[in-house]
């Protein structure tokens, strides 16, 4: 009998305790975050997408090596003489044109390696996080604003002073080759004569 | 024509409750649980959830499987909603409104609720399921247990108040002449009647099968029990039905208990229309609190339950009816 009643006390008094544990839930306000109504502010230094302030390029390419998955591909060619590119915010001289400048976000898996290397801090990691597609394809973001036109423009040009140099390294060579020729010819001579 | 329309006001009334209260209970769900429960529907925190899922409901398929006992597999919902439809009928709303003023008034709405149990089962063996019909089984096991203690302490009730007739007792417990201040309430008329509402308040809480005590049914064991072959409508008149009958109960408890209609401040806000709102915020009180348990406590094994309700539930009801009996002799 008295365990009976001391029995019917703590299941009392442990319902008390319960209800209040959950009345106290009840007034709290909910943690439910609404998602695309409200959004989480993301912490600093978050890895979500990379962007490339493209203008600041100056094409050293080193943020291509430094990524482990090989998504980024960057492709330049060399500015000619007669053009000058300008300098970047950071005021590194440009002297390449981008031509390309790919990154493929479905393969990056976001190290976040890429972006310390960089001389001009161009490339970032954007807090930016709801870009997902339904084709693969759409995830490749290209970064390089120069048009299909300029870039074969830009190629000829660099080609043609590549040649350019070329033919006057050709040159140049083969002079010195004829005038070290006449050299040992001389010399040749004078210990023959002696 | 006008008794038609006298007759389908609690239908009107059990149908806007249902919707509201089912809203309310996911409310409370979710905000127990930290949640927010439904936010879209409607506009105004979801208000419309319920409209939605009704409208769901009603265009779904009814399926009747091909084994079960087809004529009372598909008649099962609708007795029990009957059964606790016809029980309203003896409620006082408010001093203007009563469906049947009878005599007998407690009498028939326990009579009358039996036939909720009788529903259960029917549903329960018509599927021809085995965890329907251990559902039903339970369902059987523990309304009958239960009808003891809420019949002790309502024949408490009705030892102070003299009478069977629901409209007498509500009339009854109007004013504020207790100590000065407190409402002519039977609760406050006689100290051993607290103990049995409290009898009260656990037999309804199993009567109208909820948690801890909503073996029937347990979603996680016995999947929804006698509920598991309903679907469509079908499954929504029996949602209704239970709703239905927590109200019913958690009225009749008022009534009993705590002055019906009457109004708390004595005359002061004591119309026709205050009484209804007094009457259905009473009601509403303990839906929420059987809402506000359920989200609480967990469930009770059935051995458990009968023992509860055998050894401290029965013998305790009685007891007190007599301690009843004697204070009423005495003072």
């Amino acid at each position: 009998m008295v365990q009976t009643l001391k029995k019917s006390w703590t299941t009392f008094k442990t319902i008390f305790t319960g209800m209040g544990v959950t009345m106290r839930h009840l007034l709290q306000p909910s943690v439910t975050l609404r998602y695309p109504e409200e959004r989480d502010e993301l912490p600093s230094g978050a890895r979500s997408k990379l962007f490339v302030h493209i203008d600041d390029c100056i094409g050293c390419k080193l943020c291509e090596r430094a990524c482990p998955v090989n998504c980024i591909a960057i492709e330049t060619v060399q500015a000619t003489k007669d053009v000058d590119l300008g300098k970047t915010s950071t005021g590194n001289p440009k002297r390449f044109w981008i031509t390309t400048f790919n990154i493929d976000m479905s393969k990056c898996m976001y190290c976040d390696m890429c972006v310390p290397p960089c001389p001009t801090e161009c490339i970032s990691m954007v807090p930016e996080y709801e870009y997902s597609e339904y084709d693969r394809n759409n995830l490749l973001f290209q970064f390089s604003e120069l048009s299909a036109d300029k870039v074969t423009e830009v190629k000829e040009k660099a080609e043609k002073e590549q040649e350019e140099k070329q033919r006057k390294k050709k040159e140049a060579a083969r002079k010195k080759k004829a005038q070290k020729a006449d050299q040992t010819s001389k010399a040749k001579q004078k210990n023959s004569e002696g | 024509m006008a008794l038609l329309i006298f007759a389908t006001l609690p239908l009107l009334l059990i149908v806007g409750y249902a919707l509201f209260a089912i809203w309310l209970e996911r409310k409370v769900s979710a905000h127990i649980q930290d949640r927010l429960g439904p936010m879209r529907v409607g506009g105004w925190h979801g208000w419309a959830q319920t409209i939605a899922d009704m409208l769901k409901l009603i265009q779904k398929e009814d399926i009747i499987p091909t084994n079960a006992s087809r004529f009372l597999f598909k008649s099962a919902p609708f007795v029990l909603f009957a059964a606790s439809y016809a029980a309203f009928s003896v409620i006082p709303f408010s001093s203007a409104y009563i469906g049947s003023s009878i005599n007998i008034g407690v009498f028939y709405l326990l009579a009358v609720t039996s036939l909720l149990t009788l529903s259960v089962i029917m549903g329960a063996w018509a599927s021809n399921n085995k965890w329907s019909l251990l559902g039903g089984m339970r369902t059987a096991a523990q309304m009958v247990s239960y009808e003891v203690p809420t019949i002790m302490s309502v024949l408490s009730v009705l030892v102070v108040a003299g009478s069977l007739n629901l409209m007498t007792i509500s009339e009854m417990q109007t004013g504020n002449d207790i100590l000065g201040f407190l409402p002519n309430w039977l609760i406050f008329q006689n100290p051993f009647l607290i103990v049995a509402f409290i009898i009260f308040f656990i037999s309804i809480v199993a009567e109208s099968h909820r948690v801890p005590f909503d073996l029937p049914e347990s979603e996680s064991e016995l999947v929804a029990g006698f509920q598991t072959e309903y679907s469509g409508m079908r499954w929504g008149i029996f949602m209704l039905a239970e709703y239905a009958d927590m109200l019913l109960l958690s009225l009749l408890g008022a009534v009993l208990f705590f002055g019906g209609w009457a109004s708390p401040f004595g005359s002061y806000l004591s119309g026709p229309v205050w009484g209804f709102i007094w009457f259905m915020l009473k009601g509403l009180l303990f839906v929420f609190v059987m809402m506000w348990m359920r989200w609480t406590l967990p469930r009770y094994r059935v051995d458990q339950l009968m023992e509860i309700c055998w050894t401290i539930l029965i013998p305790v009801s009685f007891i007190n009816f007599v301690l009843i009996a004697l204070w009423e002799m005495t003072f």
